[in-house]
């Protein structure tokens, strides 16, 4: 490995790494609110609603992420819908994320015991403040490690991105192979810098679950 | 924009079909290697050995972290600048699906053996039963009744991954996708949200069915 050749690189891959970070983190965020709103609507088991979530996350989690993100970005231009790279790679990890996200809500609000939302109610609070204020506070605790793991999967899930030409780490490995063949020194790189983002966040991830297992 | 009779033209089905035959075969023979090797991987990280648990725990680790995109360019295009081995992108892929596998078997291996309780053990132990007798007869047949519903979730994960095979070379029902999109791009210009479209129905047909199973095998697990 030629380390001079290290320094050459890392402003390129410095400035993917912006990339990779604000794609994986726009589509995080947005995933969490999908997720958070889908799972409400089912523990309130709104008609028709939820059976729409129900068919959103079985074709979410069942389909490749990059059939999803080449049907955005290839697909729906053809029905005049043209969306920025990067917008859609963030709808994209929203869409894939949110349903991974709704399940690991799911399975939180669905361990709040039921005598919790029962007490709430005969104390005089609404659907809403009882959910707000009871049940979410409780199941967030629950979830929290699911929701650290759906983190690191969409930051990895992140890489398909490369495909739609957006200049994230992996695409700029791609690049240096493909240009200089300096493979040694531009997939070492790739790997520091996703185990630079990702050790850390399942680091704690790991911890997590420990405290609340 | 939905038209899409151009499925029917030539060959157009008949070629989907092929990639698919690769998917499935990239995904069948990785999952069948991986099975083995993560059931061996797992036993071996549940070892107190110092030193088996620390390089099993950096081997899991490294495969579970990495995006697996980031895996199959370092076997596709690592082995050859290191090692002159030019993999053909299907050779790299199972190398890196078996690899990724029986990683997340692995894990999946360690944490069912590590969920039974050591209550079981001890009472195998007072009712006379050898160490073998106890891991075979009593510690085995419980953690792989937990084992099984993620072990076939992983399945579906392993044949929605091998999509990213196609970002290496293989043609596979991707890339062949894609294909029929560029040869119909000027008579169907709405070729590729068809095609997208039906891609995404040939993933869903292949997983939806597994993960369904899967829950059926949690539920009466449980």
């Amino acid at each position: 490995m030629d380390f001079s050749l290290l320094g050459t690189y890392l402003p390129d891959f410095v400035t993917a790494l912006r990339v990779t970070l604000t794609v994986s983190a726009g589509g995080i965020l947005c995933a969490i609110i999908v997720g958070l709103i889908c799972s409400v609507i089912r523990l309130w088991r709104v008609p028709v609603l939820t059976q729409i979530i129900s068919a959103y996350v079985e074709v979410a989690r069942n389909t490749p992420s990059l059939v999803q993100l080449f049907f955005l970005y290839f697909g729906l231009p053809k029905v005049g819908i043209v969306l920025e790279p990067v917008t859609c790679a963030i709808i994209c990890l929203a869409f894939l994320g949110g349903a991974y996200m709704a399940e690991a809500f799911r399975a939180a609000l669905e361990a709040v015991p039921i005598v919790q939302f029962e007490s709430a109610q005969v104390l005089g609070l609404s659907r809403t403040q009882t959910l707000s204020h009871v049940v979410l506070p409780q199941a967030m605790r629950q979830a929290t490690p699911g929701l650290v793991a759906n983190v690191v999967f969409l930051v990895k899930e992140s890489s398909i991105v490369s495909g739609i030409a957006l200049a994230d780490l992996m695409y700029v490995a791609k690049d240096i192979i493909g240009m200089n063949y300096d493979t040694t020194e531009a997939l070492f790189l790739l790997v520091v810098f996703y185990a630079v983002i990702l050790v850390p966040i399942s680091l704690i991830g790991d911890a997590l679950e420990r405290r609340f297992s | 924009m939905w038209d899409a009779s151009f499925l029917f033209n030539g060959n157009t089905i008949p070629r989907l079909f092929e990639g698919l035959m690769v998917t499935l075969r990239i995904s069948l023979i990785s999952v069948a290697l991986s099975i083995p090797l993560g059931i061996v991987l797992g036993a071996l990280y549940t070892r107190k050995n110092r030193a088996i648990h620390a390089l099993m725990w950096l081997y899991l680790t490294f495969v579970r972290i990495m995006p697996q995109l980031v895996l199959l360019y370092i076997v596709f295009f690592g082995s050859a600048k290191w090692f002159g081995l030019n993999f053909s992108g299907e050779a790299a892929s199972i190398i890196v699906f078996t690899l990724w596998g029986a990683a997340e078997l692995a894990d999946l291996v360690r944490a069912a053996l590590e969920s039974i309780d050591q209550s079981q053990y001890d009472s195998a132990f007072a009712l006379g039963l050898t160490r073998r007798q106890t891991f075979s007869r009593v510690i085995l047949p419980q953690a792989v009744r937990r084992m099984i519903p993620p072990s076939v979730n992983l399945i579906t994960r392993i044949v929605k991954t091998t999509s990213l095979c196609m970002l290496i070379g293989v043609v596979e029902v991707m890339r062949v996708g894609q294909q029929i999109i560029d040869f119909n791009r000027f008579d169907y210009p709405g070729s590729a949200l068809v095609v997208y479209a039906v891609l995404a129905l040939l993933y869903f047909a292949l997983c939806w069915p597994l993960s369904m199973f899967s829950r059926w095998l949690e539920r009466r697990n449980a």
